[in-house]
């Protein structure tokens, strides 16, 4: 598949601000190393909201007819494009009154039930995201639950290191904040690591054979038939070299789980406590967009048969 | 009424004819323009309904060449239409050829990713996915004399290699045919269901061919004065 610029961006941005602001309200319900105070919990509200925002208005730059793009909401019954459309916009407004009764210091029952629907809705959305992939039978890379999995993971742990970048900022007790980042991304790593072996031989997938039914020789392509490229070869032909590819599995674990958790040891034994934490927050955003970016260039769309694949 | 098309993979002779009618059609039907990128530059491209591949099948000297023309499947389990956020596609119930609005598109591409058979473009142009229509905008015409109210590709086709008509009706031309000749859906194993069938090439006697030397003294005398020459 070929990797569009926009679509990473939208799946690593809006992954970080669904997973900052869940954890947020964890943060805040279980007032983790003695609480943020009010401006420094909208402060990270409204980094969350803008990064899902940005998001979103990113993901509309692949669209080649965005004029339409508000029609999306409409098939929310079948469509998990549709889906998650729908599910990221009901999560502003509950985001909204998640922030608004803590900056008007609303009663309790609101600010804690606002807070958790926010943190569901955002949970929904992200699984949303990954469901757009995972529910095509046409790629067998994608087609596990492994997919949505992934997508979760991932943004809960780019979202946690940014929870403990504010933790840093902030001057709290950092501790809980190390222990939930740590906990996230050895979750994220492993389930990434079986992932990645388990791509390596998907199990039973169409074949040249089945692609054209002629299935009692060798078949081999001859011809494309079209001179130049076609909009299949151009979104359906990108092709990543094995050795590339496993290179690039190494930077998705150094960038994205090891370096992040070699500065979470800096920062527990107070060690240039901001830098720490801000290098974990780069190195694993980077690691994260690698890692999406991976995730496209690896799958083989089955229409490649067509075009001389054997199999897919 | 579920309306599809039989490729009859023994007779196609790849000539390509079928899409250049499809072209010509639908350039100017509902669904056009089929936008053309560079079609007289260095890299000629451009929407196209139908298309053909050339395959191989087994080897020499049992090989044969498959001609392949693939269009849209009209699938019964169309995933295409599931994932669809904005409804723009859509399978008829009354004949089920499957549809895309051009009025709702929004040309997020996610169709063409659900479909396996490769039967869905986006037109540059107009910023929208384009793809078989079985030529509606004909096959209903009642201007058009009967035995014209058939797909364009299946009209112009020079070896009968296509043919159209109602898979629901067991005694239709296109059921009966594909009945008798062990016609076969694509990629079965994706459970699309597909609509369209192909016949599969029928088993032809091998030619015989002489690829041994023959062997002897005057034989390989020959062989020694062909490398001789050859140098």
């Amino acid at each position: 598949m070929h990797p569009a610029f926009s679509v990473i961006f939208f799946t690593v941005a809006s992954g970080a601000g669904f997973g900052l602001i869940s954890l947020l309200f964890i943060a805040d319900f279980f007032k983790l190393g003695g609480g943020f105070n009010q401006d420094q919990l909208v402060a990270g509200g409204l980094m969350a909201m803008a990064l899902v925002v940005f998001g979103l208005l990113s993901s509309t730059f692949h669209l080649a007819n965005p004029k339409n793009a508000w029609r999306a909401f409409s098939r929310f019954r079948t469509s998990w494009l549709s889906r998650e459309g729908v599910f990221a916009v009901v999560f502003m407004p509950l985001a909204l009154i998640y922030l608004v009764s803590i900056i008007f210091d609303a009663p309790q029952w609101l600010r804690v039930s606002s807070g958790f629907l926010t943190a569901v809705m955002a949970w929904i959305t992200v699984f949303s995201t990954g469901m757009i992939y995972a529910c095509l039978k046409t790629i067998r890379q994608w087609n596990t639950p492994l997919v949505p999995a992934n997508y979760l993971a991932l943004g809960y742990a780019s979202g946690s290191l940014l929870l403990l970048l504010g933790a840093v900022v902030a001057g709290l007790d950092t501790t809980p904040y190390i222990a939930m980042s740590a906990l996230i991304m050895a979750i994220a790593a492993v389930l990434k690591a079986i992932y990645y072996f388990w791509i390596r031989s998907p199990g039973l997938s169409p074949t040249i054979n089945t692609a054209t039914g002629l299935t009692r020789a060798k078949v081999k392509l001859l011809d494309t038939g079209h001179t130049h490229g076609t909009f299949l070869t151009q979104e359906f032909g990108f092709q990543i070299a094995r050795q590339q590819a496993s290179l690039l599995k190494i930077v998705v674990f150094v960038l994205g789980f090891i370096v992040p958790g070699l500065m979470l040891v800096w920062v527990f034994n107070q060690e240039s406590v901001q830098t720490a934490a801000i290098v974990a927050v780069l190195a694993g955003i980077v690691g994260a967009a690698v890692e999406r970016w991976l995730f496209f260039a690896e799958a083989r769309h089955v229409v490649n048969l067509y075009h001389g694949a054997q199999r897919c | 009424m579920r309306l599809g098309l039989v490729i009859d993979l023994d007779v196609c002779v790849g000539c390509h004819a079928c899409a250049i009618a499809c072209k010509e059609w639908n350039a100017s039907g509902t669904i056009g323009p089929l936008s053309d990128y560079q079609p007289y530059g260095a890299e000629p491209s451009g929407v196209w309904f139908n298309r053909i591949r050339h395959y191989e099948m087994d080897e020499y000297p049992n090989n044969k060449t498959i001609n392949f023309p693939m269009s849209c499947m009209h699938c019964e389990d169309a995933d295409c239409v599931t994932v669809c956020p904005t409804g723009a596609s859509y399978k008829r119930a009354e004949d089920g050829i499957v549809l895309i609005d051009q009025d709702k598109c929004m040309g997020c591409n996610y169709c063409s990713w659900a479909c396996p058979y490769g039967a869905r473009e986006l037109d540059r142009s107009s910023g929208t996915m384009k793809k078989c229509t079985l030529c509606v905008d004909r096959i209903y015409d009642q201007n058009l004399p009967v035995e014209e109210r058939q797909p364009s590709c299946v009209l112009t086709c020079p070896a009968h290699a296509r043919m159209f008509g109602d898979f629901d009706d067991p005694d239709s031309a296109v059921s009966r045919t594909v009945r008798e000749r062990g016609g076969y859906p694509l990629m079965p194993e994706l459970n699309y269901n597909p609509t369209n069938q192909y016949l599969p090439p029928r088993r032809k006697p091998v030619i015989p061919v002489d690829t041994q030397p023959k062997g002897g003294l005057k034989e390989s005398i020959k062989q020694f004065a062909n490398k001789l020459v050859r140098r």
